[in-house]
């Protein structure tokens, strides 16, 4: 009975909460890569500077550390003239035993108007969204293995850049699909927007076979997934999966996953490969690659920015 | 005190009886049903009009939030309130139940409260902690009607071994939850769902890989098991075979297993967080059927009351468990409208079969048996609200859900208990 109505939506369909890709239609995601178009020139200006947050506090929640999303995160707010305050609070209540429902009444308390989080455990900025005050926007900067939709419709607006009809292409998701948020998002996003063929590519310990539930075909080899891909997403390989019961190593990793110029060149001549970064070269990544004309990584990091600043103002923009 | 339960519909399992008539009560227990002696002059005469008069409840997993601050009492008004007369709890309390003096003193406080009868099972391992078995002759002396691990795993297969040999010994029942340890960390059961949210999973493994060893053991001991909290399709299968080979073995499945999956997490509900974990439909379906058949003895409200505070935290950090012993009965009887199971069939497993299980008089109505009595309004609905329950523990995964069956009246040893 709790929370059976999509949380990130109100009454009138409109996003209030971004938490996950899952359960928003085609149309919001359009709108918000249509509106994150708009806000790449604000980048180029000499100030690059909008007022529409203008007197709005965002305050970013980080209760897992992360100096690149926070940062970007800030660069977006800032760009929309809105305040910015950054807790971390792996480093302050939650050593001291507050509870993060505490955590978020104080802050509450301090007129805030949109949070940032990113949490360690699945599910935990709903959690905040069902208990903030009903004008605080709640923004799931990654939680867990579940959601990061800001890095999947970054990909997305990537994809769309650099290949216009979603509906024609073939998507290969490489890595660690298991503990990978952005993965679950990125899968969602490019369902939602049509895309025919995605394929999840690892070995079995990263890639079970419930993966198929989610609507993706599921490849346990390298040359099978990457054959006539028109999109790679590479995944960073966390340091504590590269030994132990997962995989044995990061070296047969990277022969049997790593992506190499030779298995980019079974994919389409026009292929992007894209990645979420942190890279880790030679691990999941040849350098060449990483390095080379297929490669679409810095522009996502550019994009990233644009889409964040097109996700608060839209939220900012929804009531309730 | 004589008392004349009048022109209720009385439905006893064990006897298969299904008729309105009258009960008369005399000294706690039952002297007569439907032809009540002439010279029968009653002290106390009870309207039963609409009313079924079935045996007491006896739930079979109930815990009582021991220690705690007016646990005891909150927790046993909840079994009255919730028809249940018999109640069985885990001994993982704190500290467990591993001596018969802990033992004794719980038995004396629920004896003073005079609400429900407690049949506590003991710890079977010192302290829970896997290792040594705990003095099971001075234990069940005390009172305890088995001896459970509850959640704590068992050190190694020797132990367990050890240990049902010896409960063997004197024809104690151990009762296990089958899960495998190394398999069980997980906070959702797996599969499409999980991978979803992203929540890890517990493999249906965890419990087959369980229940084959302990199968086996059983096997090689004789000891009598009860499996606690069946969850899957494949453990059914399990149960199935192993009564059919005619093995000492019972099984309970919780109310939740029974009426809820996986999907019903939603958005990380954190009152979906349970032990076992919700599973797929389909070991939903088996589980009912397998209720249905009598593959699985008895339903079990698995009562756990959980403090607010221990919710309102993401899924995966949120403390397992759902209160129960108010909703065993409508819960009950939604699962016997739900599968066609007539009323007399469907009170089985939470009257006669679970007493058989354990091996105690209770649970049915007849000349003779303890006054133990549940009367309740079978169509009557109510919604399940936090202020609707006596327990303390508030959550559960049916808050706000419109229940059909309510307790008008809870009879133990021909007390009143518990009146709507």
């Amino acid at each position: 009975m709790l929370a059976r109505r999509n949380p990130q939506l109100n009454a009138h369909g409109e996003l209030i909460h971004l938490l996950s890709i899952e359960g928003l239609p085609r149309a919001i995601l359009t709108q918000i890569l249509d509106t994150a178009g708009t806000f790449l020139s604000v980048n180029d200006r000499d100030v690059k500077k909008v007022p529409l947050l203008r007197g709005k506090s965002v305050f970013n929640l980080f209760f897992e550390n992360s100096t690149r999303t926070r940062t970007t995160f800030e660069i977006a707010a800032k760009r929309l003239s809105a305040d910015v305050i950054n807790l971390d609070i792996a480093k302050s209540s939650a050593s001291k035993g507050e509870s993060l429902l505490d955590t978020i009444a104080n802050l509450s308390a301090m007129h805030a108007d949109m949070f940032v989080v990113r949490h360690s455990e699945s599910g935990a900025p709903y959690l905040i969204a069902r208990h903030c005050a009903p004008h605080v926007h709640v923004v799931n900067a990654g939680d867990g293995r579940h959601a990061h939709p800001t890095q999947g419709l970054l990909d997305m607006y990537t994809i769309r850049h650099y290949k216009k009809a979603f509906n024609e292409l073939t998507v290969a998701i490489v890595g660690d699909i298991v503990h990978s948020r952005v993965a679950r998002s990125d899968i969602h996003a490019l369902t939602t927007l049509g895309v025919p063929e995605i394929r999840a590519v690892g070995p079995k310990t990263l890639v079970p076979g419930d993966l198929r539930e989610m609507g993706v075909r599921v490849c346990h080899d390298m040359r099978e997934g990457v054959k006539d891909a028109d999109v790679i997403i590479m995944l960073r390989l966390q340091n504590e999966r590269m030994s132990g019961a997962m995989l044995p190593s990061a070296g047969e990793y990277f022969k049997s996953f790593g992506l190499t110029e030779e298995l980019l060149a079974l994919a389409r001549p026009d292929a992007i490969v894209l990645h979420p970064g942190p890279i880790n070269r030679g691990v999941e990544i040849d350098s060449r690659v990483a390095d080379g004309s297929h490669s679409v990584i810095l522009p996502q990091v550019t994009f990233g920015i644009a889409v964040r600043m097109a996700v608060m103002s839209i939220l900012a923009g929804n009531d309730a | 005190m004589k008392i004349f339960i009048r022109n209720g519909r009385v439905v006893d399992p064990a006897s298969g009886r299904d008729e309105a008539a009258d009960v008369a009560i005399a000294a706690g227990r039952i002297v007569a049903i439907g032809h009540v002696p002439v010279d029968f002059t009653p002290e106390r005469t009870i309207e039963a009009d609409g009313c079924v008069v079935a045996p007491g409840l006896v739930d079979l997993a109930a815990r009582l939030k021991e220690p705690g601050p007016g646990a005891l009492e909150s927790e046993l008004a909840a079994a009255a309130a919730g028809g249940v007369t018999s109640l069985v709890c885990p001994p993982d309390m704190d500290p467990p139940l591993d001596e018969p003096g802990l033992v004794d003193m719980l038995k004396f406080r629920a004896r003073k409260l005079s609400r429900c009868r407690l049949f506590p099972l003991g710890a079977l391992t010192q302290g829970l902690g896997g290792a040594e078995i705990t003095e099971m002759i001075d234990l069940t002396e005390a009172g305890c009607v088995g001896f459970s691990q509850a959640e704590a795993p068992m050190r190694d297969n020797l132990t367990l071994s050890r240990a049902m040999q010896y409960a063997s010994t004197r024809g104690y029942t151990v009762w296990l939850r089958p899960q495998d340890a190394s398999l069980s960390g997980g906070v959702a059961a797996s599969g499409a769902v999980a991978t979803r949210l992203g929540l890890s999973g517990v493999p249906v493994a965890s419990e087959t890989i369980a229940l084959h060893t302990v199968i086996e053991l059983v096997r090689q001991t004789g000891a009598r098991v009860h499996f606690c909290r069946l969850s899957s399709a494949a453990g059914v299968d399990i149960v199935r075979r192993a009564k059919s080979e005619g093995l000492p073995v019972t099984a309970d499945v919780s109310i939740n297993s029974l009426h809820l999956t996986d999907v019903d997490i939603g958005y990380f509900n954190p009152a979906m967080r349970l032990v076992p974990p919700l599973r797929q439909a389909r070991d939903r379906d088996a589980l009912r059927a397998a209720l249905a058949d009598g593959t699985i003895d008895a339903l079990v409200s698995d009562h756990t009351p959980v403090d607010e505070d221990a919710k309102q935290v993401p899924f995966a950090e949120a403390e397992p468990g759902a209160t129960g012993l108010e909703l065993l009965l409508p819960l009950m009887l939604k699962w016997g409208i739900e599968m066609h199971v007539a009323l007399a069939d469907a009170l089985a497993p939470v009257t006669s079969r679970a007493a058989a299980a354990i091996g105690i008089e209770a649970g049915r109505i007849a000349p003779g048996a303890a006054a133990d009595l549940c009367l309740f309004d079978p169509g009557k609905p109510w919604v399940v609200l936090p202020s609707a329950l006596a327990s303390q523990g508030k959550n559960t995964p049916f808050l706000g859900f419109e229940m059909t069956g309510r307790v008008a009246r809870t009879v133990v040893g021909g007390r009143s208990v518990y009146i709507d």
